[in-house]
């Protein structure tokens, strides 16, 4: 079967067209069916930095930034005390230089991570070495509310042995 | 084996091996972003600290499980050609390679496992699996992620999880995305349809090997967005689910297909399979296109001599760097697109003696 638009090359493609609520089935070859725009579903598909550096745009010149920078007109000379990344190349590039710099452009991050990706706290795998205080830390919650628990109870030689235990706990991470 | 015999076969882990779901799945891989604390991210580190940074993956490397099958490799030792196979073969990204001075590649010698160092991040840990298994891939890379951490102290915030260099990876650094080929849904015009809703969804797609509007042989790569806020096992479920009910769709479009377009889809398939086995002069862009049909014609149970495996093989086969690879780099355009076409036949009879 021959192309129903070019009438030259074979159909590879069929494409259903829907006008008036009628749909009908064309038949085409693959150039006149990116040519009638009907295979050109990859245009809309750019990858994430694509979207990235447009979220950006649209994130950084918008009013909220003007009106972040009313309110701390110094943002815009934030500039990274570990690797030196300004803020005008924060903005360019859309990447960090350092773990520093997740300080340093806090305010400007997390709106820009929310957008991102809807939420802005990890609840995901915690590292075994960095993630060691956090893990102390989940413990160290844990055992406060036995503790209070004990207490309420009037579980006064529990109570002792846990307070014990957190004070331990607590010179050894800094809280 | 040495790292040379690795580059120079055109099989590998996920081209070999009947993974679930092969007939729309190609791939699943994970890819998982870390960075080491108290070191400046890549783009903006000096060479000194690049050089730090590599030494300090390849000490890690051999607290690795199977740690003997592993190969590091530092680009700038590799010609470009080495280079290019790397990427062909879906151990590394083009970026990667782009800079190759202070940048590795940590090898599996199945080529399931691939360390991408000095990428944007640090540390880029990759698994490669064929056929539909992001649980796999991910329980892999994760052991990975671990053997590693016994050496390394990764860059970590309590509130951002693991920090990257793009905001678009902060907290799990996890990109799963499987390769899969959807020639069904693309002919009954149903693909733009989906993609939207999988954006929706929060998933990603794109286009393979194609530049701009092409989409080659109606390939594509699905990927998670979001990163942060869900933990990886969300994050792999939900993409699971999404493929699984694509993978409805799509065999279900080939069935339609099928029905409606009865002797002319077989027809194409032969083909195609006639055009390789007998052609000449092949470039990359037709060889791929064909191969990709013949995938198609072996779902339909038209094929019955050929297996996945050794399509998958001929995906690799007939990219530019590694025919080069095999056939010797100084050779023109003409050259290549002959010896490509070579090798095509040869494998094909192979397959049919
Ligand atoms: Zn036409
Ligand atoms: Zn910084």
């Amino acid at each position: 079967m021959l192309c129903q638009e070019c009438q030259k090359r074979p159909a590879t493609v069929m494409v259903r067209r829907t006008v008036n609520n009628k749909t009908t089935r064309v038949h085409l070859c693959e150039y006149c069916a990116r040519e009638k725009g009907e295979l050109n579903f990859m245009d809309s598909f750019a990858g994430p930095e694509f979207s990235l550096h447009k979220l950006f745009a649209s994130l950084l010149d918008s009013d909220a930034e003007v009106k972040q920078l009313k309110l701390d007109p110094t943002a815009g000379l934030l500039k990274c005390p570990q690797c030196g990344l300004t803020y005008n190349e924060f903005k360019g590039s859309g990447r960090l230089g350092c773990a520093s710099c997740y300080k340093t452009y806090r305010q400007q991050l997390e709106p820009l991570l929310g957008r991102l990706h809807g939420r802005i706290e990890h609840c995901g795998k915690v590292p075994q070495r960095a993630g060691r205080s956090l893990r102390l830390k989940q413990e160290l919650g844990e055992l406060k509310e036995a503790l209070n628990r004990a207490v309420e109870r009037e579980e006064f030689e529990k109570a002792a042995v846990l307070r014990d235990k957190i004070r331990d706990m607590e010179k050894t991470i800094d809280v | 084996m040495s790292w040379e015999e690795i580059l120079q076969r055109p099989s590998s882990r996920w081209t070999l091996g009947e993974g679930p779901q092969r007939e729309v799945v190609i791939s699943s891989r994970v890819r998982l972003a870390r960075n080491i604390a108290e070191h400046t991210f890549p783009n903006r580190a000096g060479e000194g600290e690049l050089e730090r940074i590599c030494a300090k993956v390849e000490a890690a490397v051999g607290r690795l499980s199977r740690a003997k099958e592993f190969h590091f490799l530092p680009l700038a030792k590799l010609t470009p050609i080495d280079r290019q196979v790397l990427v062909e073969k879906h151990l590394t990204s083009p970026a990667h390679i782009a800079e190759p001075r202070q940048r590795a590649v940590v090898l599996r010698e199945d080529e399931g496992v691939s360390l991408l160092v000095n990428e944007e991040d640090h540390l880029r840990i990759q698994t490669l699996f064929p056929g539909l298994q992001l649980e796999e891939a991910y329980g892999l890379a994760g052991k990975v992620d671990d053997d590693l951490e016994g050496e390394l102290t990764y860059a970590f915030d309590e509130t951002y999880g693991y920090l990257t260099c793009c905001p678009t990876n902060t907290g799990t650094g996890l990109r799963a995305s499987i390769m899969v080929h959807l020639p069904g849904l693309v002919m009954l015009n149903r693909a733009n349809k989906i993609f939207s809703t999988l954006s929706q969804l929060g998933l990603v797609t794109r286009g393979l090997y194609g530049e701009g509007t092409e989409a080659l042989g109606y390939m594509f790569q699905i990927s998670n967005q979001i990163t942060l806020g869900r933990t990886e096992g969300e994050l792999i479920g939900n993409l699971q689910t999404i493929i699984v009910q694509v993978i409805e769709q799509e065999l279900q479009a080939r069935r339609q297909l099928y029905q409606e377009m009865g002797d002319r889809l077989v027809d194409k398939v032969f083909r195609a399979y006639g055009i390789l086995s007998n052609a000449r002069l092949l470039t990359s862009k037709e060889a791929i296109n064909l191969i990709l049909t013949l995938r198609l014609g072996l779902n339909l149970n038209l094929l019955p001599e050929l297996e996945y495996g050794v399509l998958g093989e001929l995906l690799v086969l007939c990219q530019p760097g590694f025919l080069q690879k095999v056939a010797g780099e100084k050779q023109s355009t003409q050259e290549r697109d002959a010896k490509r076409a070579a090798l095509i036949r040869e494998r094909l009879r192979e397959v049919r003696a």
